[in-house]
């Protein structure tokens, strides 16, 4: 699809007119194109994967377990729960009202834009596809153009399965970003980085359009002392796993930087070698393990955060480049200089600041310092720290003693606040996030309340004074004359 | 002393500090505050109809039923529910991540800001507030100006009744509403037009603030033939007239009906409108006035049009020194005329007729979605096909108005007419970030998470993913 502005405006206005037949309201056609999504992913593992390692270098099992399984589970989940999440929900109406019910309906939105991102391009792009879809709405999907092989795949592939007059495919860069949000949407959901989200909802505010916002920011993991040997090396090994493992480093729930006691901090750093050279070997290029480096622009922006020669000084592991192959080692660096650009931005990238503190209970205050992340990680046994994290920190979620396995659960709202977005999704939250709930009263036309109505007069007010208080009593006394009004 | 930027600025970061220092999570805290918003609503009742008498010649028993009957209301149902609203809710987990266990905590977003409206200046300041309370929020209350008497008031008794280091009020116009629009915001929720709604939207976006805006529009009723016509006109009556001279959110915009009916309903309409007013409506104490010469203005030109002014059928007297505007009824005005293409928020009310009812579906969807839609009628069919496919932020079926006294039903809108909702423990939500956390122990880590990956790694890992117990036992074992 070229980004041709008249071609765009007619694809927006299809799209409207195909909602507005009422089909994709269907529990039919929902379902029908979830059952599509789920045959793409099936039928086409090889193809994704290969797109996945052409864009990321992402090894088959990561782009399994972070992308296609995710994908899998989440529409299979959607299509055996659909019709139960689009059933009304019952309100308790007072009696005061009697007869009447009221329940809230879940309706689509409309027409939804969504915008994935490069880290995770298949995940993040068919997740909130699926739950605009089980939410009834059409949908124009804008993936990522810093992973092209990926968006490609989409383009190609999506009309093959599903219904080509309600999802869309819309490829391009910046430019073409600016044409689409220059449409009206029903709905915008974005996956990516605050400096562009705030370009998105600007945009959107101009037809009070509603967005979720999926950002990031630097996801801290506070690493109490554990003295079970076995516990300190499996929390050691999932932050290893959590750091690099996932696009190395490149996630927005990846753990940006590690919070340890100043007495405990060798220990660590040496247990972190340990696994990092046992699970990516030592010629990690050739390994194909780790992921690389999105691209050129990304791949500086990485090297800078390391030119500064304080920060160049704390590192302790890693540090070499490769920008042949878009490369950068597994980089550990020890208490780098809190105003450096390492430590002020997301680092999005595989390298791990261990800032060390004097007393674990330090890093609620440390985190507090700076904005809202999406993710806190805390490894501890202690469950005293436990309640003080949860209820002195704020951030989109909490995890105790593991990482990135949140993202599985889709009975866990996924989004962030403050600075890593707002509104969520996974499961229901995804149908909801795509739905307005409409709230429907019915009542009927005999059984009148009369002094609902002027020319008004003392007894009028105190029936409403008693009926606002629910009191039956009273207002039966009232009725028959037996209350005293003042 | 002029509140600026800086003032701003200094205001919010005092409530940051107040928040921070964690005194309004408590579950005491919220409750004494909400206590004593009680106990101002009550001792403070007369001050209040005065001021609404003086800002909107409000009749006391509508300041009574709808500002302060709603708040109190609002205000119980906190106080009662409040604790169960403040406790995690458990999250059930799968085979994907055994052992685990999950909650969702909610927490207070931190500093929020509410602007309100002039036409229940009250209800649509407090009512957010005591939400933003429940919730544990810090507050910056801005009331509007054009309701200057209520605005002067909430200053006044919000300082006198409440935490004055968590909860405050900004008086002002445009000037002050762009200083704090400048500031950052943990959440803003707007009451009022959707031109403004863009301008506070595109401001939050700056900070990436979420917000919720509750807006307007025209919002329908339908009228079919075989209702009890005294009941149903009583209902518009109170809905539009009613709900200050029709200067409200959801007051019936416009009405629906068909050709042969519309003298019927016309008719009985007149009749009822005369019990309610009296002969001479413009006289009536039992009707607010217009808010100002603005607003008066604007309604009066909607009948400069002699297409429009043609088709009155009742009413149509004005008042211009006392800001005063008879109920009036016009039928089928052209549909593209000034009065049927902009909210009213006034007594004025057209009457549209079609063929056959089903052809307002058509025509409502044609607008944009309003904040509510009313439908009157005893056919159940129709009000199926109605509540199927007309959308707006809210659905009435056979009243006006009511569903907005319901707090286990979310007030809100959608497109034009707004985003977000809240009232009851949509309130306590709609101030709340609901904080999922996930407890995982040191027990069950299969190596399958870690490179080297292998065959049976990832064959365990597939079913792992899809939450498949019989595929795990058989990749361990080698079967698959």
């Amino acid at each position: 699809m070229n980004n041709n502005s008249l071609e765009l405006e007619e694809t927006v206005k299809e799209l409207g007119q195909y909602f507005k037949t009422g089909k994709t309201k269907s529990v039919t056609w929902r379902k029908n194109q979830l059952q599509a999504i789920l045959n793409l992913v099936r039928e086409n593992e090889d193809a994704i994967s290969k797109a996945l390692y052409q864009d990321l270098g992402k090894h088959p099992v990561e782009a399994y377990r972070d992308e296609l399984g995710g994908v899998e589970k989440s529409a299979q989940n959607s299509l055996d729960s659909v019709e139960k999440w689009m059933a009304p929900t019952k309100s308790n109406i007072p009696l005061l009202f009697f007869p009447a019910k009221g329940e809230v309906l879940p309706e689509p939105l409309g027409v939804v834009l969504i915008f994935s991102s490069w880290n995770f391009p298949i995940m993040l792009a068919l997740d909130p596809i699926i739950g605009a879809i089980s939410a009834g709405n059409v949908v124009v999907i804008k993936p990522s153009d810093q992973a092209p092989a990926c968006s490609s795949f989409l383009a190609n592939t999506l009309p093959q399965y599903l219904d080509t007059n309600a999802i869309k495919v819309i490829e391009g860069g910046g430019d073409v970003c600016e044409q689409i949000l220059l449409h009206k949407w029903d709905k915008i959901f974005f996956t990516g980085s605050p400096r562009v989200a705030r370009i998105v909802m600007t945009s959107a505010a101009r037809n009070l359009t509603p967005v979720t916002l999926e950002l990031g920011g630097k996801c801290p993991a506070i690493f109490d002392h554990l003295s079970n040997p076995s516990d300190f090396k499996m929390a050691v090994k999932r932050i290893v796993g959590a750091k690099w493992g996932i696009c190395s480093g490149q996630a927005c729930i990846g753990i940006d930087y590690l919070l340890v006691e100043e007495k405990y901090s060798s220990e660590v750093i040496e247990l972190l070698k340990k696994f990092i050279r046992k699970f990516y070997g030592d010629n990690m290029v050739e390994s194909r393990v780790l992921s690389r480096i999105i691209n050129k622009q990304h791949f500086e922006r990485l090297c800078n955060l390391l030119k500064d020669p304080l920060v160049a000084a704390s590192i302790v592991h890693g540090g070499s480049i490769d920008e042949t192959n878009l490369f950068i080692e597994p980089t550990i660096l020890l208490d780098p200089p809190l105003d450096a650009e390492i430590m002020t931005e997301e680092i999005f990238g595989p390298l791990l600041p261990v800032i060390t503190v004097n007393k674990i209970q330090e890093s609620i205050g440390f985190i507090n310092s700076r904005p809202k992340p999406l993710t806190i990680y805390a490894f501890t046994k202690d469950d005293t720290f436990k309640r003080k994290i949860v209820a002195e920190t704020s951030s989109g979620s909490v995890i105790f003693n593991d990482t990135l396995v949140q993202f599985l659960c889709d009975t866990l709202p996924f989004g962030g606040v403050g600075q890593s977005g707002f509104g969520r999704y996974h499961g229901k939250y995804s149908f909801d996030t795509f739905s307005h709930e409409k709230a429907v009263m019915h009542r009927h036309l005999c059984l009148e309340i009369e002094p609902r109505y002027p020319p008004w007069n003392k007894f009028k007010l105190e029936f409403i004074r008693l009926a606002y208080r629910l009191n039956y009593f009273g207002l039966v006394l009232h009725m028959l004359g037996l209350k005293k009004h003042n | 002393m002029v509140f600026d930027g800086e003032a701003a600025a200094s205001l919010v970061k005092e409530l940051r500090l107040s928040f921070n220092s964690g005194k309004t999570r408590s579950y005491e805290w919220r409750i004494s505050q909400l206590k004593a918003f009680l106990k101002m609503v009550v001792e403070q009742e007369d001050q209040i109809v005065e001021a609404l008498r003086s800002d909107l010649a409000k009749p006391p028993l509508e300041t009574v039923v709808y500002e302060i009957g709603m708040l109190k209301n609002s205000c119980e149902v906190t106080l009662k529910e409040l604790k169960q609203w403040m406790t995690p809710e458990k999250a059930k987990t799968s085979i994907t991540t055994f052992p685990s266990s999950a909650e969702i905590v909610p927490e207070p977003l931190g500093v929020v800001l509410v602007i309100s409206a002039w036409n229940y200046p009250f209800l649509l300041s407090l009512d957010p507030v005591v939400g933003a309370i429940a919730a544990g929020n810090a507050v910056v209350l801005k009331p509007s100006e054009i309701a200057p008497a209520s605005s002067a008031l909430l200053l006044k008794l919000l300082g006198e009744y409440m935490d004055n280091s968590c909860v405050r009020v900004v008086e002002g116009a445009v000037d002050e509403t762009t200083a704090l629009l400048q500031q950052k915001w943990d959440k803003i929720l707007y009451t009022g037009n959707g031109k403004v709604g863009r301008i506070v939207m595109a401001a939050a976006a700056k900070h990436l603030t979420p917000v919720i805006l509750e807006l307007g529009g025209k919002s329908p009723t339908v009228v079919d033939s075989n209702v009890n016509l005294e009941v149903t006109a009583r209902r518009i009556i109170s809905g539009k007239w009613g709900c200050n001279n029709g200067q409200a959110c959801i007051s019936p915009d416009y009405i629906i009906t068909t050709k042969d009916f519309a003298p019927k309903l016309v008719d009985a309409l007149k009749i009822e409108l005369e019990n309610c007013f009296g002969k001479n409506p413009l006289e009536s104490v039992d009707l607010s006035r217009i808010v100002s010469s603005n607003h008066f203005a604007r309604l009066t030109k909607f009948l400069d049009d002699d297409k429009v002014s043609g088709k009155i059928v009742f009413g149509g007297e004005k008042d211009e020194s006392k800001l005063r505007i008879a109920p009036t009824l016009l039928l089928d005005v052209p549909r593209d005329s000034l009065i049927m293409s902009e909210e009213i928020f006034g007594p004025l009310l057209p009457i549209i007729t079609v063929n056959k009812l089903e052809e307002s579906f058509d025509f409502i969807n044609e607008g944009t979605k309003p904040l509510a839609a009313y439908l009157f009628t005893n056919d159940n069919k129709f009000k199926e096909e109605f509540v199927k496919n007309v959308s707006a932020g809210g659905l009435l079926i056979n009243d006006t108005v009511l569903h907005l006294v319901v707090h286990t039903l979310p007030f809100g809108g959608v497109g034009e007419s707004g985003m977000g909702a809240y009232h009851g423990k949509f309130s306590f939500d709609a101030f709340t970030h609901r904080k999922a956390i996930l407890y995982r122990g040191f027990t069950g880590d299969g190596s399958i998470r870690y490179p080297p990956y292998t065959d049976t790694k990832q064959k365990t890992m597939k079913a792992l993913v899809a939450g498949d117990v019989t595929g795990v036992v058989r990749a361990l074992f080698g079967w698959s």
